[in-house]
């Protein structure tokens, strides 16, 4: 499973303030808390504390300081990315374009020349998809878009979009039914990546609504969350759902043998 | 139409593991031999590199094991020493390395003192100069006052010493690290259990990039199969980056072949066999050359003809 650690988000307090005081501690500290969770890719999120790309970049040297994790750079303008994917040590996440043709036309050459990996949101020019055919056919643009244009299957994370379950219940099927079929594009397939925490946004039972969702999605083929990496028991829960679809030997202390790497 | 390109991208590479010290890092072995260090599965060199070739070591116990009067005779009278049927195996018979049995120490056998024993490995390491592969008898407590003595007498060597299992670790962890050897990982024939003891190691402090994994080979017609098939799954979960699968792994082809009917059975009792003097060999030599498909990484091998022909066919691969 690859696991990115979505704490490094500027709509976190700590971390506005963090920005805008260039409190690197702040940064530094929810960098290694992650890493030590086993987290894949480490994303780094401006949100709204700023629209600089230097500020990006600083974060960007912060995380990179304290850890070796490849970085997720949560931004999808040009000119930002261009600027900060050159201070990533490995090739990074770049997250992410959506199925519109302008966006993948911009943002796939950026992935190539650097060889990065990229996340493609299966939304297109008219807004998000709202049933599950939909949702494949922007995922087979952003699959037919990234060949164009040089990138392998493994670089090619897609997202389906994941609506709350509070007030678009219908959606969630439709969901895991495009998860299905979106490791149908290529062999070997391409990634499949989510915004977990959407699921739960608004309800009240958001860590059981999380698990389950995210054990629903690895039975259909998903193998990449954005999602709170110290979440023990969702982590565990993810460890588990690995070995019900035989993705990984089983081992008695499958769950120890995970924490203590 | 352009062909698409089906071969397999190995994102993880199976540990080099280096069994053996020269002088000039501490031991008094002429050569060290490494294994592993692979990026595919065996023969398959177009979608990887495999940097080291498989390798064979000569069997040897302190005690003549209990085969049949044919294959001992194919070794000849030097079965009755430890010292010269090392000698022999590395001399006359070209192997790489040595694994020394001590199954006289086990109390239903001789009951061989923990001294006796490591007098064996003293004396074997004195003989010959190629790495030493060493075993106790099995008997978990017995092994438990026998692995240290013999692992202190060959400190400094890089030994390769075997075996941890899921019940009986801590020992072999303690004396590993204290005298620096490498650990043989056993599972019978369990892929899980062999992930979990290479956990337990983990957690006990050994680094698994000086593990060998173990899982008790079985002989042809006798769940062959079973090990050829966790041999290989262990090696895909590896080279898909699973750590706790990436160690080399080994196969008694010699200690599990001669226990079988057909390759130890003459044709007075199986008509129609064939000689045993010509069929046990090729039992062995057919069992290590289908290990090697699966991805073992050192045979321990005994009959001479089973071991020339076997390595003729390791010279063979890419």
């Amino acid at each position: 499973m690859i696991l990115i650690g979505e704490r490094i988000n500027a709509g976190f307090k700590d971390i506005k303030a963090a920005i805008q005081n260039k409190d690197g501690d702040v940064i530094k500290k929810w960098a290694r808390i992650q890493a030590n969770c086993n987290a894949t890719y480490i994303d780094v999120n401006l949100g709204t504390a700023s629209n600089k790309p230097e500020d990006l970049c600083w974060m960007i040297e912060m995380v990179q300081e304290e850890v070796d994790t490849p970085i997720s750079i949560d931004n999808n303008k040009p000119l930002m990315l261009k600027e900060a994917i050159k201070v990533c040590k490995k090739p990074p996440l770049i997250n992410s374009t959506t199925a519109a043709e302008d966006k993948m036309n911009e943002l796939f050459p950026i992935a190539a020349e650097h060889n990065a990996s990229i996340i493609g949101l299966v939304m297109d020019e008219s807004g998000s998809p709202t049933n599950a055919e939909k949702r494949v056919e922007n995922a087979g643009k952003l699959v037919a878009k990234a060949m164009e244009f040089g990138l392998s299957p493994e670089q090619l994370f897609i997202d389906p979009i994941i609506m709350p379950l509070k007030f678009m219940q219908e959606q969630a099927s439709e969901i895991l039914k495009a998860v299905s079929q979106f490791t149908l594009f290529t062999d070997p397939p391409c990634h499949i990546v989510c915004g977990l925490s959407n699921i739960s946004s608004g309800a009240k039972h958001k860590a059981l609504i999380n698990r389950v969702f995210m054990a629903m999605l690895i039975a259909h083929g998903l193998d990449a969350a954005i999602l709170d990496v110290t979440d023990e028991e969702l982590i565990n829960t993810i460890l588990t759902a690995e070995l019900v679809m035989n993705k990984n030997i089983y081992a008695d202390s499958y769950i120890e043998a995970f924490w203590k790497k | 139409m352009e062909i698409p390109d089906v071969k397999e991208k190995w994102t993880g590479k199976i540990n080099e593991v280096t069994i053996g010290a020269t002088k000039d890092e501490g031991g008094t072995r002429g050569k060290a031999v490494t294994i592993g260090g692979q990026t595919t599965l065996s023969y398959l060199t177009f979608e990887g590199e495999i940097p080291h070739k498989p390798v064979i070591a000569g069997f040897v116990s302190d005690t003549p094991p209990d085969w049949p009067d044919v294959i001992k005779k194919a070794i000849g009278d030097e079965i009755n020493s430890p010292v010269e049927w090392a000698q022999k195996n590395v001399e006359e018979f070209g192997v790489d390395l040595i694994s020394l049995k001590l199954i006289g120490a086990d109390p239903t056998v001789k009951d061989a003192s923990p001294d006796e024993c490591a007098k064996v490995v003293e004396d074997v390491l004195k003989a010959v100069d190629v790495p030493l592969v060493i075993w106790g008898c099995g008997d978990d407590e017995k092994d438990n006052h026998v692995l240290p003595e013999c692992s202190q007498a060959a400190k400094g060597e890089n030994c390769l010493i075997g075996s941890a299992k899921e019940s009986n670790y801590m020992t072999i962890v303690a004396i590993c690290k204290a005298d620096k050897h490498k650990i043989i990982s056993e599972a019978p024939v369990d892929i899980n259990i062999g992930k979990q003891v290479n956990i337990l190691l983990q957690d006990a402090g050994f680094d698994l990039k000086d593990v060998v994994m173990y899982q008790t080979t079985a002989a042809l017609g006798y769940g062959f199969d079973y090990v050829y098939t966790i041999l290989e799954r262990a090696r895909i979960a590896g080279l898909k980056g699973d750590q706790l699968m990436a160690a080399p792994q080994l196969c008694d082809v010699a200690g599990e072949t001669y226990r079988v009917k057909e390759a130890v059975a003459d044709e007075d009792i199986l008509p129609g066999w064939g000689s045993l003097e010509k069929r046990g060999p090729m039992w062995e030599a057919v069992c290590a050359a289908t290990y090697l498909q699966a991805g073992a990484d050192l045979l321990i091998m005994a009959h001479p003809v089973a071991i020339e022909n076997v390595k003729r066919v390791i010279e063979e691969m890419k």
